[in-house]
């Protein structure tokens, strides 16, 4: 048993805003104080220890919704940028922990230290293709102490698309959850819908209602909308995680809405909404629509987005969406790297830098905040910086002082160049989050988008993640970079700022329904098309060392 | 002055960036001798190798045969080190100031991504000599690199600034991937001299097979060459630009690129 008491806990999924209260732990679980809270232990259950959290504000641990950090891609990138590992952070080996290089693209080890260290204790791996799933839970049973889980790459899948162009949803819909467990994922994404695959032609898809490269009839709204419904028939906890196409490019804000309205009727979750709230018609008159995204997205409760802010500094930008990476390998002139998957989807990665004097650059900064303070609710919205992708997500905490400090703000959009200052609307707003909210933005809501049910609240039955912050900011200046305890599942990882050590962390999947015969169909597709073998291609449940299987007949809020 | 004699050779590489003059200048003897080194992955003391005398310096005597002592004058910024012998790889990587002379041989990334300061090797070098450290977009940003024998590979890759000059042969790719600053070549380089060259000049005294993406401009005399070699002699190295006894042909590349380097290749006169 153990009670933090004296903090003022910040609790959005209970409604519980800045109260003084105990929070009681027992067995990892979060349970009700014996004697009701008022502190006075009268049960005889002493407390095995006490934390005491007086002048500090006690948060749920930090969900990730969507970051890149295990995996093909990831490791491609780790291997692309020597030079930002020589001058990374370095873990060194100790008592509890590994050694490891933070940085840009963090070691396995390092990464699961810098989110604890930050007070995250939940992340969502948003790429993964099914070739290279068992890389992808290696790593991840690598990085320590939080919890985990990742999203299948479909929305580029051969044997998914000819199912959708045949109209074949029944049987679509069984090879999407025989892939889903034999990658042993959580969930479904789509990156550039079509796009990636017409790339293997040197196409793209960037018109969401005609037809691309290899196709007749299917189309990227097309299969949006059957990958969509196909997520909701299997009850999956979260919806399908969208990279809209034309990701990145100017004007792209017509392409964003459009496929809202495709959407419409169907769960569905935005990711890194920023890269999609572009208007002009070129790099020179790019500007900011996040007004309009915000406006169309407000209007839209059937969706949830995240951020995909941006940080200006150093970044490697790694997605499936391989005809855009391309063209910013070309808008860059620098090193770049390009994987064909196979059958199932591509990478690019191109290592880039975020310049505060460049125009592009800083519409970009602009709009993630603009998108944050625009959208009114904030259960839909959440910070990501889309890591490594839009900034490393230990940065986190510079963005949330943006969001909190209105005045602090408008003197960064004073820095920027006036050209830049005219193309976005940042300077109009003046909303600043609260605590209160910043808990939901970054750990209540994500975990329920992500259907969780234990994570991101500190209600009985939830997992004991919490994170204890101090009240002033740090020396640093920012509230939240610097934890002074983490607890995961009741353990205490971080002690006065300081990671101690801590568990695993636990992967969790999702077992949909599919009728068995299906791999008769995939077979014969399989041993036809692939370069490996149809018996080595599932990952079998051995591999991960702590699954956690999530009920599906348990639908999410 | 501090004196540091070689004991014994190490068995692997020794890391011994700690022989540095921005290190030694406020250490006595004894914590000069205490000062951590690395066997492979054990660390170990400077005088487990060395014999040391003297302390509180920043000018450094290393004699012996100090082929296997790796990151000397790491990223120093003043004073100077002397080599009476060899020097192992990474010499005077990442310095910013101050002087290394060294008597014998360098070994590969000699000055590799120095921003100032002037490396001398009597002998022979590696290669990738101020050159960018892999996946680093650039490398030497100014300073001087002077190797009084050969080079090896990839000699100034992606230099941005400062003066490289080998008076010995030079192998394949010197100045790959140049942007800026100054090779001279005592007698002539390998293959793909300047391949992807953006910017900067290669000099050579010596024959330099061209890359056909390189195209020929003019034979002429620089102005600049006056000056430059007035700066060279008093380092040591002759560069001719008298107009009576010879000119330089001026090849413009990489195209591929492309690029606006040139490369300078020196044509006595009659020959």
């Amino acid at each position: 048993m153990l009670r933090i008491t004296g903090g003022k806990v910040y609790d959005p999924a209970n409604g519980v805003n800045g109260v003084v209260k105990d929070i009681c732990i027992d067995n990892g679980r979060i349970v009700a104080p014996a004697d009701g809270g008022s502190g006075a232990d009268t049960s005889g259950a002493k407390a095995a220890r006490t934390i005491d959290a007086s002048g500090m504000l006690v948060f749920p641990g930090g969900v990730d919704v969507h970051t890149h950090v295990a995996g093909g891609a990831l490791n491609f990138a780790r291997g692309l940028v020597p030079e930002n590992q020589r001058v990374a952070r370095k873990f060194l080996h100790g008592k509890g922990r590994r050694a490891g290089l933070g940085g840009m693209t963090p070691t396995t080890f390092a990464t699961g230290y810098l989110y604890a260290g930050m007070g995250w204790t939940t992340v969502n791996e948003a790429a993964v293709p099914i070739l290279t799933a068992k890389h992808t839970h290696e790593e991840l049973h690598d990085t320590p102490i939080v919890d985990k889980s990742c999203l299948l790459l479909m929305a580029n899948n051969e044997m998914v698309l000819d199912l959708l162009e045949a109209g074949e949803l029944e049987r679509a819909r069984h090879v999407v959850a025989w892939l889903i467990w034999a990658a042993k994922v959580y969930g479904v994404k789509a990156v550039n819908p079509g796009g990636v695959a017409a790339w293997k032609w040197g196409k793209n898809a960037s018109a969401l209602h005609e037809s691309f490269e290899g196709y007749t009839t299917l189309t990227p709204a097309k299969i949006i909308a059957g990958l969509a419904q196909i997520v909701d028939q299997l009850q999956l906890p979260h919806p399908l995680h969208l990279h809209c196409n034309n990701l990145g490019i100017p004007g792209n804000v017509a392409t964003t809405v459009e496929t809202m309205k495709v959407l419409e009727g169907r769960r569905a979750h935005l990711a890194h909404l920023q890269f999609h709230a572009y208007g002009g018609d070129g790099w020179s008159n790019m500007h900011s629509e996040a007004a309009a995204v915000a406006e169309a997205f407000n209007q839209h409760s059937n969706l949830t987005c995240d951020a995909g802010a941006v940080l200006f500094g150093d970044a490697v930008t790694i997605t499936a969406d391989g005809p855009w990476q391309h063209l910013l390998y070309q808008l860059t002139g620098r090193k770049w790297g390009n994987l064909d998957v196979e059958n199932e989807t591509g990478c690019g990665i191109v290592p880039y830098v975020y310049k505060d004097r460049s125009l592009v650059n800083a519409v970009q900064w602009a709009v993630g905040l603009e998108l944050m303070l625009l959208i009114t609710d904030p259960w839909r919205v959440f910070l990501t910086t889309d890591h490594p992708n839009g900034g490393c997500f230990w940065r986190y905490p510079e963005i949330v002082q943006l969001l909190m400090d209105v005045e602090f703000r408008k003197a960064q959009v004073r820095r920027l160049p006036e050209v830049a200052q005219q193309r976005i609307v940042l300077a109009d707003l003046d909303r600043q989050y609260s605590l209160y909210e910043i808990a939901i933005i970054t750990s209540a809501g994500p975990a329920r988008a992500l259907g969780m049910a234990n994570k991101g609240h500190l209600g009985v039955g939830a997992d004991a993640d919490v994170a204890i912050y101090p009240e002033k900011p740090n020396a640093d200046g920012l509230l939240f970079s610097y934890p002074r305890y983490v607890l995961k599942d009741g353990e205490i990882v971080v002690e006065e700022g300081d990671v101690i050590g801590g568990s695993e962390g636990r992967e969790f999947i999702v077992r949909p329904e599919y009728d068995g015969a299906i791999e008769d169909y995939i077979r014969p597709l399989f041993q036809q098309a692939y370069t490996m073998s149809f018996d080595n291609y599932p990952v079998s449940l051995e591999r991960l060392r702590h699954p956690e299987q999530v009920n599906l007949s348990s639908k999410p809020e | 002055m501090i004196t540091l004699t070689l004991k014994e050779q190490p068995s692997v590489p020794l890391e011994a960036e700690v022989l540095s003059p921005d290190v030694t200048a406020q250490l006595s003897t004894a914590d000069i001798r205490a000062l951590p080194v690395y066997l492979g992955k054990r660390q170990r003391r400077v005088d487990d190798f060395f014999e040391v005398d003297g302390g509180s310096s920043d000018q450094i005597t290393i004699r012996g045969d100090a082929s296997r002592v790796k990151w000397l004058g790491r990223a120093m910024t003043r004073g100077r080190i002397v080599v009476d012998g060899n020097a192992g790889m990474h010499l005077g990587a990442y310095m910013s100031g101050g002087t290394i002379e060294v008597s014998g041989n360098g070994s590969d990334w000699v000055g590799a991504e120095m921003s100032g300061g002037l490396i001398r090797i009597g002998g022979n070098a590696g290669g990738q000599i101020g050159a960018a450290y892999r996946g680093s977009s650039t490398g030497m940003r100014d300073g001087t690199i002077l190797i009084g024998g050969s080079a090896g590979l990839e000699v100034g890759m992606r230099m941005k600034r400062g003066i490289i000059a080998v008076s010995g042969p030079v192998r394949d790719f010197a100045g790959l991937q140049m942007k800026g600053g100054t090779i001279v070549l005592g007698c002539g380089a390998e293959l793909r001299t300047g391949a992807w060259m953006i910017r900067g000049t290669i000099i050579s005294l010596g024959p330099v097979p061209l890359m056909p993406t390189f195209s020929y401009a003019a034979t002429y005399v620089p102005g600049f060459l006056r000056i430059y070699s007035a700066y060279l002699s008093s380092l040591g190295i002759t560069l001719p630009f008298d107009e009576r006894r010879g000119a330089y042909r001026r090849y413009t590349g990489d195209t591929s690129v492309p690029g606006k380097g040139e490369i300078l290749i020196w044509a006595p006169r009659g020959a």
